[in-house]
């Protein structure tokens, strides 16, 4: 009888392999998918930003079922999500939550490349497709936040929709074509809502299928930042790789139990994190005719956000910032050290890297703060660092000493 | 345990107490989102009990309340109404309200708490349609001998004054009747059950 089952098992599954080739898909991509073996703490974000995004579509899925996408309608809805519909709480909490964690988990897994040089070639339009999701992430994040239509929305979707008005010639024409008025206002609300929960995801799940396929035709790095296809066994196989199944999917699973730890004491004690994930004024509804006092942008925009108030020129403030944003996309071709990883690299590109962070975290603080005599100075010393990490970085990369590369994972 | 360190015993505890905590987690996580397909509070509030004054309905009229956003019809009902009742037996298919569409109190055969008062839900039971109300005995339309009851335009099924279903028309069971209980002599609550006396 055993026997009966598993004969009959195995033809169903050659009919279906013969139709579509799962397995051979799951060998390929899997079992057979071999990744260096020295993998630690830092290669568990990739994984953790699909699962967010997955807890992100199917949370956002149930928030549009009771969301009214109207400037009438929008805040009242999202209380009654929260007050009326049964565990409406709790998906918005897991919503709101899931925004913040999404940047967590990407500026995580972006220094990572950093640290281990992960966008150098082959890697370069895995990177450039993972900041294309980055890019993406921010304009989803952005529109998503005017949706509640509270105060922090509205004047939030104000200031960064005037931005675009300051581009010469144009830039008042195309103010007005995004909003689709004059002001924030209805019109505005309709489309963003589109945009959020129709064009954009669209967009992060292609990109995501891109960058997993490109990233399974390169393979990853790891943090020697050396092949380890430089070495292979009689069978072709890498000696210093293991099959990504079982081997990581068992360790991602750790990585996902003890993210969704966190995740839930955010959620149920800190839901609002203290105004960082969810700003005090957005609990006031949009008011036109009233800007609250001081507006800063949600956490996760606010390095950028500081670069921008740092220059007194407005259209050079506008530039500086989207400049920023897109020197990450040069990063494979700045980088001139002739080893990847961090680990083998020389003193000066140590301290470039610490200090970029430091600004980084520097000017997020700063994007926070009302912008006083003092901040203002620290924020333009934390901008000519970061851009000097970017511009600075094929001198001070070919010039630094390196150490000796290993033969073999270490 | 073998010489490289396999073990499968192991191996599968390991694996099946995973997958099981996992589908712990999985189904944990699935009861929230569930749970938030159920009707809100506002729709709650919306289909809560239903309090109906009867002191002005006249012998023979009919008022139609809504309670769920359904039309719930009470009926104040004559004696000769009730004397019908009996005269139609033979031609209904379920005279003696044996199938389930009214609360055990209301099985009987004036299908009511008090006999005077129909109260039923004015939704046929063929395809939802609301059916209008026809006293008129030996009406042109229905024939001659028709004794008065409900009459519905879609699909031309008719129940009789207590809202039970002819022979022969496309509705398959009586109109159903809703929960409801006498507050006080002339005063109704519809959607809420008359507990055991």
């Amino acid at each position: 009888m055993k026997e009966l089952i598993s004969n009959n098992t195995t033809k169903l599954m050659d009919w279906v392999e013969h139709r579509f080739p799962i397995q051979a898909i799951i060998r390929a991509s899997a079992s057979e998918y071999y990744a260096p073996k020295n993998f630690n703490f830092w290669y568990f974000f990739g994984s953790l930003a699909l699962l967010v995004l997955v807890i992100q579509i199917v949370s956002g899925i149930f928030l549009t079922m009771s969301y009214k996408p109207s400037a009438e309608d929008a805040f009242a809805s999202v209380e009654y999500i929260m007050r009326d519909v049964r565990f409406g709480w709790l998906i918005r909490y897991i919503h709101s939550t899931g925004a913040s964690a999404f940047f967590v988990v990407v500026y995580l897994h972006m220094f990572r490349g950093l640290l281990y040089g992960s966008y150098r070639a082959p890697r370069e339009l895995l990177w450039i497709v993972g900041m294309l999701i980055y890019f993406v992430l921010m304009a989803e994040g952005f529109m998503g936040y005017l949706l509640p239509w509270g105060q922090m929305s509205y004047w939030g979707a104000q200031v960064i929709v005037n931005l675009v008005g300051v581009v010469p010639f144009i830039g008042d024409l195309l103010a007005l074509v995004v909003r689709g008025d004059f002001v924030i206002s209805d019109i505005t609300l309709n489309r963003f809502f589109a945009l959020h929960v129709i064009a954009l995801p669209l967009a992060l799940v292609a990109l995501v299928v891109v960058h997993l396929i490109a990233l399974h035709e390169v393979g990853s790095n790891n943090p020697d930042g050396i092949e380890i296809n430089d070495n292979l066994d009689a069978d072709g196989k890498p000696l210093d790789g293991i099959p990504f199944h079982p081997y990581y999917t068992v360790k991602d699973i750790v990585g996902v139990a003890v993210f969704l730890i966190f995740f839930a004491v955010v959620i149920f004690y800190l839901p609002e994190m203290g105004g960082y994930f969810i700003e005090a004024n957005n609990f006031i509804p949009a008011d036109p005719l009233k800007t609250p006092e001081h507006i800063a942008p949600v956490w996760y925009f606010t390095p950028f956000y500081a670069i921008l108030r740092a220059i007194p020129n407005p259209l050079l403030g506008v530039i500086a910032m989207g400049a920023s944003i897109m020197l990450f996309f040069f990063l494979p071709w700045l980088d001139r050290s002739p080893v990847r990883s961090i680990r083998y690299k020389g003193p000066l590109t140590k301290i470039a890297l610490t200090a970029f962070v430091i600004a980084f975290l520097g000017l997020g603080y700063l994007g926070l703060m009302p912008p006083t005599e003092l901040y203002t100075q620290l924020a333009r010393f934390f901008s000519l660092v970061y851009f000097g990490f970017f511009l600075l970085m094929p001198i001070y990369t070919s010039i630094d000493s390196t150490k000796p590369l290993p033969d073999r994972l270490t | 345990m073998s010489e490289d360190g396999v073990s499968n015993g192991r191996r599968w505890f390991l694996i099946g107490t995973t997958a099981a905590f996992g589908g712990v987690v999985g189904a944990g996580v699935a009861i929230p989102f569930a749970a938030s397909w159920t009707p809100s509070a506002k729709a709650r509030a919306a289909g809560a009990p239903v309090e109906v004054s009867l002191k002005k309905l006249e012998p023979g009229q009919l008022i139609r309340v809504k309670w769920r956003g359904q039309p719930v019809w009470i009926l104040y009902r004559t004696d000769s109404a009730l004397s019908t009742l009996d005269q139609v037996t033979d031609e209904l298919r379920d005279p003696l309200s044996e199938k389930n569409q009214q609360p055990d109190y209301c099985r009987n055969e004036a299908r009511a708490l008090k006999d005077k008062y129909l109260v039923v839900l004015g939704k046929c039971t063929h395809l939802g349609c609301s059916p209008t109300y026809r006293p008129d005995a030996g009406a042109a339309d229905l024939g001659a001998d028709w004794l008065g009851g409900f009459y519905c335009p879609c699909h031309g099924s008719k129940f009789d004054l207590a809202g039970r279903v002819y022979k022969g028309v496309p509705a398959p069971t009586n109109l159903p009747i809703p929960p409801h209980k006498y507050l006080d002599d002339e005063t109704l609550l519809i959607g809420v059950d008359t507990e055991a006396a």
